[in-house]
């Protein structure tokens, strides 16, 4: 569809130009495009759920090439997937039931040739549930089959679908790309109010008269203070400006605006003001499946002063920002490198910024990073939109929003597709 | 009629007056000169300066150094009672009143102590505090700003007090009591110079008065010679060395001056030599320490620098480049200091009624100085005397600071060994020596250097290394736990190292040092035996200098971040500049 075809396109090229700025807003027009995708895919007869997927991969795939330190692509992509694996999960239980019911009849015929297309719809369903998340005491507890019937359910589901009406195929693949796009206006509809069901908590954990330090610039922290604020609790708040993007001074500024106490510090007066501070709350770019997370840089210092003096560090993260990856290597492979300009002035260090020297190699490096990693166990608490979680329980999460199928993204060449 | 005598109706003298200061002018309130022998006596803030008492002609204007207790901002503090009218001026001294703070603060304020004449600087700067805990070495330099707060007067009045009664006590002071003194002062006048601060009165002012008090009290022990010498030393990256000025005494040793006592603060300000303004919106936490607001007293003052009887004028100019930041560094400061002494005292001639000695030892407040002039034999001439006082001088910038320098440099080489990477955070003037004398030994390494705000030293390292030769990596301290992990060693400067072992240094050493803990990389402080202090510290809040804090919404060479114009006057928002 030469309409979809430029939008994404379009897509594209804000994300390889770095014109998107924040995960939410990445994520929301990530979920949008995908939306498009979607309406915009021809649905063949059969497989329709492997057609959309075989869409949103080709698109995803692109999209997290165009940007990859931008995990929330990826994040979103995944989580669309996701939605149409489930959706198409669910429509063929239903299908099942409805089909296991209306052919009750001809289960006598069947039940010599194998098991699965008797297997009721509840079963299937548990089946289903089973692989998807991981074992617990309530699937383990219902007395399931060997889940790998399921995939052969649906195939012979499928067939004996095929045998019946074939006017339902037709209603269910308007169906499922129906539930799919209601599922991704869901989705998008949790990305935009993130911050609301976020700021929520605050009360729980902000109390009267206590010192909070941030770092940097985020959303979610500012709508958390304020509302803490609303909620008739005074408190300080320490901003560090984070350089080099000095976002700690546009935090600070809608801090004062909206009536609280606020004191701008420099980062290195970090650790000598953490002694005095009762909680450290910030923003994450990306969490990621150990409970590790992706901040902006600074934050690893700011995590290993608090862990020093026994202050709880929280992060606020909504769940757009969870992605299944594990890190490896994460100073590396998942940071970008920002310009030196913003440390150094070229002006003025021109002549050591000559390649003339003679190895022939520039004496002078500079190194402007852009993300931090903070491994899990210095963070305290992880507040998403869904609650507080630990970041042990990051898993449990991944699992309920991710397929394990839809990690590995990039198709295989071998393939021919 | 001797000025001195009129001065002793003048309140109580916090403030010493260190070096040469004239006497002061009539109206000026002198300290009552019993006063330093009450030793817990509060610290009067005398409102005049005691400058009556500068030899004939001779116009030593010592920078004010706000009430730090940098020896050397006594110093500065006498020096600065220049013929200005005693009002107090406010000046932001930049001097950073480092460890030696503990005797300055303690003698400003301790009734025992001589007070300086009203020209003391009026802000007491902060000192850097980095307070390291002994295991982790880690160093946050926390800087004060200059408060307004010069001690005032504290000096003037204080001379007077110490030249009669304690004549005969201070000759009794250890050397190293003397050294750490001058030390401090001159510490604390090159940190009000680099400051650039306006306050340079009240940090000699403070200086003063704080080694005035500390005479009359018990000897202290010879570590205060250290601690002199460090905190003059204290390079102005590095944050100030506090002053030893209480290692001295066997009883613990008074507090430093707390800017949230009322009083305490009114009688500074009154003796100020640089008007200081309040900054608008003060931190809670930091009430403790001066805060002023910076402004632009460094015209003023070198309009000044003409009208500056009291206060020889080598002692005042060292005094705004303290302010200026011309002089950065603690090393360059305590020799830009003791050079400024040395043509005081070249200078200097006894005034007819009183032996050399004595009113000498009146009008330097430098510890070190004080001891050597009081050892002088009676029987010397004057000349004689200046050129033996001048050649102690030379031989302890020589021994304590140069020569300690070269064997630190040659035992830290070896340390280096081929392949490493290693990390410095700021402008340590001896690392800066140790990275250059391993390059030309022919070690091959590379260099990251850590750079913070609002000061950006590293820069200035940064192009000295390049320049040489040296392959170096340029970073921010957020970014410090990025490159750790290819960091082999970590080589960190110091202001002084304090008596429980923590590490005092500019704000962010510490953060340096407990990322380089946490990559399990080794950390090595590299700092002159004569910064060391007897003083503790805990944290970084107890002692520090708090500097302009429009440093901090401006971010320098970078006109696109200016989200907080006009929002630095609002109520809600503080600026906190650590030093």
């Amino acid at each position: 569809m030469p309409d979809t075809q430029a939008l994404v396109n379009d897509f594209l090229n804000k994300l390889k130009k770095r014109k998107i700025e924040g995960s939410q807003a990445t994520a929301k027009q990530t979920a949008e495009l995908l939306r498009s995708v979607i309406s915009q895919t021809r649905m063949p007869y059969t497989n329709q759920a492997a057609a959309l997927i075989h869409s949103v991969k080709a698109v995803g795939e692109r999209l997290i090439a165009a940007n990859p330190v931008e995990l929330a692509v990826g994040n979103v992509v995944r989580r669309v997937l996701h939605i149409v694996r489930e959706e198409d999960l669910s429509l063929t239980t239903a299908a099942m039931a409805g089909l296991n019911l209306s052919a009750e009849s001809d289960d006598e015929d069947d039940t010599d040739r194998d098991n699965h297309p008797a297997l009721s719809a509840a079963a299937i369903a548990a089946a289903s549930r089973s692989t998807l998340r991981p074992p617990s005491l309530q699937t383990l507890l219902e007395d399931v089959p060997d889940s790998a019937a399921v995939p052969h359910t649906s195939s012979s589901g499928g067939d004996s679908e095929g045998k019946s009406k074939s006017a339902d195929k037709s209603s269910r693949s308007r169906k499922l790309k129906h539930d799919v796009i209601e599922a991704v206006n869901e989705l998008i509809q949790d990305i935009s109010t993130c911050h609301e069901l976020i700021a929520e908590q605050a009360v729980e954990h902000i109390h009267q008269n206590e010192v909070i330090l941030t770092l940097g610039s985020s959303r979610t922290v500012l709508e958390f203070l304020c509302a803490a604020k609303e909620k008739k609790r005074s408190f300080r708040v320490f901003v560090a400006e984070g350089a080099p993007r000095y976002q700690g001074h546009l935090l600070a500024k809608e801090l004062v605006t909206r009536g609280l106490q606020t004191t701008l510090i420099t980062d290195s007066a970090v650790f000598a003001l953490i002694s005095r501070v009762n909680m450290v709350i910030v923003g994450a770019h990306a969490v990621m499946a150990n409970g590790g997370v992706i901040a902006p840089v600074g934050l690893n210092m700011v995590a290993l002063a608090a862990q020093k003096h026994a202050v709880p560090f929280v992060v606020l993260a909504g769940s757009h920002k969870l992605c299944p990856l594990y890190p490896h290597h994460p100073e590396v492979l998942l940071n970008e490198l920002r310009s030196p300009s913003e440390l150094l002035d070229f002006g003025e260090f021109s002549d050591c910024l000559d390649f003339g020297s003679g190895i022939g190699a520039p004496l002078l490096h500079v190194v402007n990073p852009t993300f931090d990693y903070v491994p899990p166990k210095l963070v305290s608490l992880f507040i998403t939109d869904t609650g507080g979680h630990n970041p042990s329980y990051m898993y449990r999460l991944i699992a309920d929003y991710y397929s394990a199928d839809d990690l590995v993204l990039e198709r295989r060449t071998t393939s021919g597709n | 009629m001797d000025p001195r005598r009129t001065a002793r109706t003048v309140s109580d003298p916090k403030v010493r007056q260190v070096g040469f200061f004239t006497p002061a002018p009539p109206e000026r309130s002198i300290s009552d000169p019993p006063r330093f022998q009450d030793p817990i006596q509060p610290p009067s803030p005398s409102s005049t300066q005691v400058n009556d008492q500068s030899p004939s002609g001779n116009s030593l204007s010592p920078v004010m150094i706000p009430p730090a207790h940098h020896h050397s901002d006594n110093f500065l503090r006498t020096a600065l009672q220049a013929t200005s009218p005693p009002k107090a001026f406010s000046y932001s001294a930049k001097t950073v009143t480092i460890p030696p703070e503990n005797e300055d603060v303690a003698s400003l304020f301790s009734p025992g102590r001589k007070v300086v004449s009203a020209k003391s600087p009026s802000s007491f700067p902060g000192v850097k505090a980095s307070s390291v805990p002994a295991s982790e070495l880690t160093t946050v330099s926390v800087v004060n700003l200059p408060p307004g707060i010069s001690e005032k007067a504290g000096g003037a009045s204080v001379e007077v007090q110490n030249d009669r009664p304690v004549s005969a006590k201070t000759l009794k002071e250890k050397t190293s009591k003397a050294e750490r003194r001058a030390l401090q002062e001159a510490q604390r006048a090159a940190k009000a110079a680099a400051k650039a601060e306006g306050t340079k009165a009240s940090s000699a002012a403070s200086k003063v008065v704080t080694s005035a008090n500390t005479k009359p009290s018990k000897a202290t022990k010879p570590s205060s010679q250290k601690n002199d010498g460090s905190q003059v030393a204290a390079s102005e990256k590095k944050g100030d060395d506090r002053a030893p000025e209480k290692d001295r005494k066997k009883d613990a040793p008074h507090p430093r001056m707390q800017y949230d006592d009322k009083s305490r603060v009114e009688k500074a300000k009154k003796r100020a030599v640089v008007k200081q303004t309040e900054a608008r919106n003060r931190v809670e936490l930091f009430r403790h320490l001066p805060q002023y607001e910076h402004g632009t007293q460094l015209p003023d003052l070198e309009t000044k620098f003409f009208e500056l009887d009291p206060m020889h004028p080598a002692v005042y100019k060292v005094g705004l480049q303290y302010l200026s930041g011309d002089i950065r560094g603690g090393n360059a400061r305590c020799i830009a200091m003791f050079q400024a002494f040395k043509e005081a005292i070249k200078d200097y001639s006894t005034p007819p009624e009183k032996t050399l000695i004595r009113d000498l030892t009146a009008r330097i407040s430098s510890y070190f100085l004080k001891n050597r002039i009081a050892k002088l034999p009676l029987a010397l001439s004057e000349s004689e005397a200046k050129s033996t006082l001048m050649l102690d001088i030379d031989r302890f910038i020589n021994e304590k600071i140069i020569l300690s320098e070269k064997v630190i440099v040659k035992h830290a080489v070896t340390k280096i060994r081929d392949g490493d990477v290693l990390l410095t955070y700021g402008a340590s003037s001896v690392v800066e020596m140790i990275l250059l004398h391993a390059h030309e030994l022919g070690k091959h390494f590379r260099v990251v250097v850590v750079d913070s705000r609002p000061k950006l030293e590293g820069q200035l390292l940064l192009r000295r290394l390049v320049r040489k030769g040296l392959s170096c990596t340029y970073t921010h301290v957020n970014a410090v736990s990025c490159i750790m992990q290819d960091v082999t060693r970590v080589f960190l400067g110091a202001s002084s190292v304090l008596s429980n072992g923590t590490v005092y240094s500019r704000v962010g050493t510490a953060c340096v040092a407990m990322v380089a803990h946490a990559f399990c990389v080794p950390v090595l402080v590299c700092c002159e035996a004569y910064k060391f202090h007897e003083r503790v510290q805990l944290d970084s809040i107890c002692f520090n200098e708090l500097g302009n804090p429009d440093a901090i919404s401006k971010v320098q060479g970078r006109e696109e971040i200016n989200y907080l114009d006009g929002f630095v006057n609002q109520e809600n928002l503080q600026l906190l500049n650590l030093m």
